[in-house]
């Protein structure tokens, strides 16, 4: 029972999050009901067991992602009204757009419930450890079978990391002087550099 | 416990919003690259009902790997926003045009 309301609630407030995220006129208020959002999703996958992930997402989302976000939005100077410009204009056709995508999706979820369709079953080979943790099995079965999907996952946050650093890198010292290489190719010793024979004690004019 | 279907519904719903968000805001990248967060979200939310109503662990790895491509993707897109912010003094869609021909 406390399931079902729990369910509901989490599912009730995802959508109603969402909806504030494509609607909400100012992007920060986006951002926000974004982590909202995120912490619904959070709560529907503790609901069905998978605490890793959900305890992933908030860390990864709402703790880097959505920052992330947050930073970019408050650190650009951008005119949201006019970006908004559309908004009115897109909502028919979006709106057209969205329902048919929803309509045949609720039609494939209909097929299913009818009984038509045979989604599979599981080969077994990556159930749970019985007696053990979420975080367990899913760290048996992460090293056991997609240990280099594993290390190739690190492999691109690496390469995300480093070409976000390099896009927007910028050098902040002056530029050098100009080089004129046929100029310093051309250049003699003999108008470069005098021969001196300075008496002692007198120094040297230059 | 809640059938598989309400989770699928759910996402799909989400999934919806996701791509209506792209529609309706065509302006602002900030916001297209939030909408797309909720459609790999929605799509998280699929992997994770089904690897857990399959009693099958495959579903919830997939979706730590859909996490880190979410990831990077973000960072990389949102490096791109502020390159072209710096450029443009603007991030409005319509006026990425500076490849064209």
């Amino acid at each position: 029972m406390i399931q079902t309301i729990a369910f509901y609630l989490f599912a009730f407030l995802l959508v109603l999050s969402a909806v504030c995220v494509i609607t909400a006129r100012n992007p920060v208020h986006s951002v926000l009901w974004l982590i909202l959002a995120f912490f619904n999703g959070a709560g529907l996958m503790v609901l069905v067991g998978a605490e890793f992930i959900a305890m992933l997402l908030v860390i990864v989302y709402v703790g880097a992602v959505a920052v992330l976000f947050l930073f970019v939005v408050m650190m650009l100077d951008i005119d949201f009204a006019e970006l908004r410009a559309g908004f009115v204009r897109n909502f028919p056709l979006g709106l057209l757009i969205a329902l048919v995508l929803l309509a045949e999706l609720v039609l494939g979820i209909g097929a299913y419930q009818v009984g038509g369709l045979d989604l599979g079953t599981a080969t077994g080979l990556a159930t749970a450890i019985p007696g053990r943790s979420n975080i367990e099995s899913l760290g048996a079965v992460l090293y056991r079978d997609y240990l280099f999907l594993f290390e190739a996952a690190g492999v691109i946050l690496l390469v995300a990391m480093v070409g976000a650093i390099v896009l927007t890198h910028r050098d902040r010292r002056a530029p050098r002087g100009q080089q004129n290489i046929s100029r310093q190719n051309a250049r003699h010793p003999d108008e470069a550099t005098v021969m001196r024979q300075p008496t002692i004690g007198e120094g040297i004019e230059l | 416990m809640i059938g598989i279907e309400h989770y699928v519904f759910v996402s799909a719903i989400l999934f919806v919003l996701g791509v209506l968000g792209i529609f309706l805001n065509r302006k602002n990248i900030i916001v297209i690259l939030m909408a797309i967060e909720l459609i790999l979200l929605a799509v998280n939310l699929n992997l994770v009902a089904f690897s857990a109503f399959l009693v099958d662990l495959t579903g919830q790895i997939f979706a730590m790997f859909v996490l880190t491509v979410a990831a990077g993707e973000a960072a990389v897109g949102l490096a791109i926003l502020v390159i072209y912010f710096r450029g443009r003094g603007t991030i409005a869609v319509d006026s990425v045009d500076r490849l064209k021909g």
